[in-house]
């Protein structure tokens, strides 16, 4: 296995494999530490015993979806340092901070009540567990926010100097953390991970519905995810094309790379739907495509020239084919999202929210859509900005450690086995928890013997339900 | 005006991140190791329970010291990351293991043996190769220029292998007092007649690295034993006895709390004795901390951070501890 390969290959290659792994789990964990803190909070102020039961039933999903993301988190923070040493002394002054800030602002935050979170309901009582919830949630966004400035720093460096040591430094520290394009991709992360978290509550909701379309948690689930679908899809589809603008003003080789631009275009440029990059050739075979498309979209204008791949040394070329495709598929999930979302609008205002197959079925299908679209979205914006580490300034061949292949290779051979073998029970324990439905009287993590709840329900409206019932 | 030297500010900060690490983590991988000694379900659900609301937090603070070490002295987390490169790769596939055995044992019964395998062999991995990087450290690492210049099992040792299974033994030590302090009945009894063979031997451990550590280099042996720096390294064996007698003391009257954190005592004098021969290289014998430290501006501008958010974390930290206080009962447990 990877015979032939050089070290800086393997390096990148483990690098990847060890952040898509990664990335799944925070994005799923950003957007369900919200939902139990909205779930809570319902729960708090209307005391329907449903929310509860919603909650103790997506938290124990959430533990252990937690608990991998946390185990593939360390491996990142010390991966920099044994694979890309050459980087981490270059901008270890730089980013290393905003990281050391992560860990001291989020991961402690998380990791801190994460604890009361899971097992301490009835130990604190319900005003304490809600803050350590919101602490777990603020936590997750404020972790997005440095690990997102790092990032973003890396594709569009600013506020820095180099010193006599070819160190990057500080210059302003604001410019560092808000660097051209960190305010457009944390919008556009956060929101996909909402997104990616409210199609897999549609979809278990939808899945349950499926079968008894009366089951009031799967109901209310369905129903809350399905507002998520509606509203935040074409919010998100806005941020992207934003996005997509800073994008083509501070890295417009990537943008290039993304629209299969290998030719420049005096007066129009075309939107290519589909084809084949053929990066040796220079051009995109079998392309499909609309004229002046490409103009009107990233310009706004039909007419408006815009340069392409010619126009750049062919050292400095991102690899095409990966960029363009996964950006495609990213994109593609947008609109299904988008999709799903307008339809669930329309069969909620015929009141036939809970009574569509079709609807049911389609929200299961696209379970996973949302973590594919993250995963593409990462892929294009890492690939794109190849071949440097951090954009125009160091490459990725100046970044990588001194160290022999066979090191590289067997480490990654190591990752891939480990990786497999326990996320995939871990996904297979996720879906057995996803495969039972809620019902009343949920518990949480804790095995404890279900009693004295009067103990831990709040004041308002429990009474009357319990009345009720 | 006294200048403030941001390097040695840094290196404590860092040295204390990581012994924060060793302090929580330590019994946490402790309880791992000893695992495979108690076999029955019942006994594994309370030692998992006694942990499971913290273990999260104790693992936070192994990404500060990496993350912290990247940002203060970026030159020595370049340098040390390759040089330990093995040890660190075995260390993080133990740490997975071992974490996500903490959900994933309760979500099957099947499989549950296999996952408290998982837990007790990537606690026993992880541990070895924490004690293993430690030594290979301590014994020296080839630089040349800005970057590791040695081969990728350099850092394997006899050296090394015995201060891994030193840190095995001390963090099973860690173990078995907190077991001592949050369990009760037969499985405390246990706890305690482990306590006692573990701290012979750790005390065996800590005897053959004092006495190994000077044949490494010169300047060890010069910074512990030469006229007068022997006034200042002395008090540190003389501690070590003293808190020996009062952990043998505290055992004999099987007290709760004491063994534990006179072993965390024991922890922190070889801790110091570290500092001690390490000071002030940060990779001994070739970087010192001055020649690591990142700019002035990138220290200052973390250190406004550490100063409000490291008294605010141990705060909450505290917090969470004292709602999970006392013993774990079996029928009690948080699972």
């Amino acid at each position: 296995m990877f015979e032939g390969w050089d070290a800086v290959v393997l390096a990148r290659a483990q690098f990847a494999f060890t952040m898509s792994f990664h990335i799944i789990f925070p994005a799923f964990s950003i957007g369900l530490a919200s939902y139990l803190a909205v779930l809570e909070a319902l729960w708090l102020a209307t005391g329907r015993e449903v929310y509860i039961n919603l909650f103790n039933y997506w938290l124990k999903i959430f533990a252990v979806a937690f608990g991998m993301g946390v185990v593939s988190g360390i491996v990142m923070s010390y991966q920099f340092g044994t694979n890309w040493s050459a980087f981490s002394d270059k901008t270890g002054p730089v980013i290393g901070p905003l990281m050391a800030y992560e860990v001291l602002t989020a991961f402690f935050l998380e990791a801190g009540f994460l604890g009361v979170m899971l097992f301490g309901l009835r130990r604190v009582g319900p005003g304490l567990h809600f803050l350590a919830t919101l602490m777990v949630a603020i936590g997750t966004l404020i972790s997005a926010f440095w690990i997102l400035s790092a990032n973003s720093w890396m594709q569009t460096p600013a506020g820095h100097a180099v010193n006599a040591d070819g160190q990057f430094i500080a210059a302003d520290w604001l410019k560092v953390i808000f660097n051209p394009s960190f305010p457009y991709r944390l919008v556009h992360m956060v929101l996909a991970a909402y997104l990616t978290t409210a199609l897999v509550v549609g979809a278990v909701g939808a899945w349950h519905l499926l079968r008894d379309r009366h089951l009031a948690g799967a109901r209310v689930m369905f129903s809350m995810a399905m507002w998520m679908a509606t509203l935040v899809a074409p919010i998100q589809i806005l941020a992207g094309d934003q996005h997509g603008l800073n994008t083509l003003e501070h890295q417009p080789v990537k943008i290039m790379a993304m629209e299969g631009h290998f030719q420049s275009h005096k007066d129009g440029a075309p939107l290519i739907l589909f084809g084949m990059p053929n990066q040796a050739a220079g051009r995109v075979d079998y392309a499909i495509e609309v004229p002046k498309l490409g103009s009107v979209i990233l310009k706004h204008s039909p007419d408006a020239p815009m340069a392409g791949l010619d126009t750049v040394p062919r050292e400095n070329w991102p690899p095409v084919a990966i960029t363009f495709w996964s950006f495609r598929i990213m994109v593609g999930m947008g609109l299904l999202m988008l999709a799903l979302g307008l339809f669930s609008l329309l069969l909620r205002v015929q009141g036939k929210l809970y009574d569509s197959r079709l609807l049911h079925m389609f929200a299961v299908a696209m379970a996973p859509a949302g973590f594919i679209a993250v995963l593409a979205g990462w892929i294009t914006t890492e690939t794109g900005r190849q071949p440097y580490t951090v954009y125009g300034l160091l490459r990725t061949v100046e970044s990588a450690s001194p160290l022999a292949a066979p090191a590289v290779a067997s480490s990654l051979i190591a990752f891939i086995i480990v990786y497999f073998a326990v996320f995939t029970a871990g996904v297979i324990y996720l879906l057995r928890l996803m495969a039972a439905p809620p019902h009343p009287g949920e518990q949480g993590p804790s095995h404890e013997v279900p009693i004295r709840t009067a103990g831990i329900t709040p004041a308002a409206g429990a009474a009357t339900e319990g009345a009720a019932r | 005006m006294i200048p403030i030297d941001l390097a040695i500010i840094w290196a404590f900060i860092i040295a204390f991140a990581v012994f924060v690490y060793v302090v929580m983590d330590g019994f946490d991988l402790g309880l791992g190791i000893l695992f495979p000694l108690f076999p029955e379900k019942r006994d594994r659900d309370v030692i998992m329970n006694s942990v499971a609301p913290v273990w999260d937090g104790n693992e936070t603070w192994l990404v500060l010291g990496g993350g912290g070490l990247m940002a203060a002295f970026p030159l020595a987390y370049s340098v040390l990351m390759p040089a330990l490169y093995t040890p660190m790769i075995a260390m993080l596939l133990g740490l997975v293991f071992r974490g996500v055995a903490f959900e994933f044992r309760w979500r099957t019964t099947k499989e549950r043996n296999k996952w408290d395998i998982a837990f007790a062999g990537g606690s026993l991995l992880a541990t070895l190769a924490q004690g293993i990087a430690l030594g290979a450290i301590l014994q020296g690492i080839h630089v040349s220029g800005r970057h590791y210049a040695g081969g990728w099992w350099d850092w394997l040792t006899p050296f090394s292998i015995l201060t891994g299974v030193a840190l095995v033994i001390g963090y099973a030590l860690l173990g078995a007092t907190w077991l001592v302090m949050k369990t009760e009945g037969e499985l405390r009894d246990r706890a305690y007649h482990l306590s006692w063979m573990l701290l012979l031997a750790m005390l065996g451990a800590i005897g053959a690295v004092s006495i190994a550590t000077p044949f490494l280099h010169v300047q060890y042996t010069q910074r512990w034993f030469s006229w007068p720096n022997i006034l200042l390294t002395a008090p540190v064996p003389v501690a070590v006895a003293a808190v020996t007698v009062m952990l043998l003391r505290s055992l004999a009257n099987k007290y709760d709390y004491q063994p534990f954190f006179l072993t965390l005592a024991l922890f922190a004098l070889s801790y110091a004795g570290l500092g001690i021969s390490m000071y002030p290289y940060i990779v001994p014998q070739s970087i010192t901390i001055w020649q690591a430290a990142a700019p002035e501006n990138s220290q200052i501008f973390m250190l406004f951070g550490v100063a409000v958010l490291i008294p605010l974390i141990l705060g909450y930290t505290a917090w969470a501890y004292w709602v999970f206080r006392g013993k774990v009962r079996p029928e009690s447990g948080y699972h």
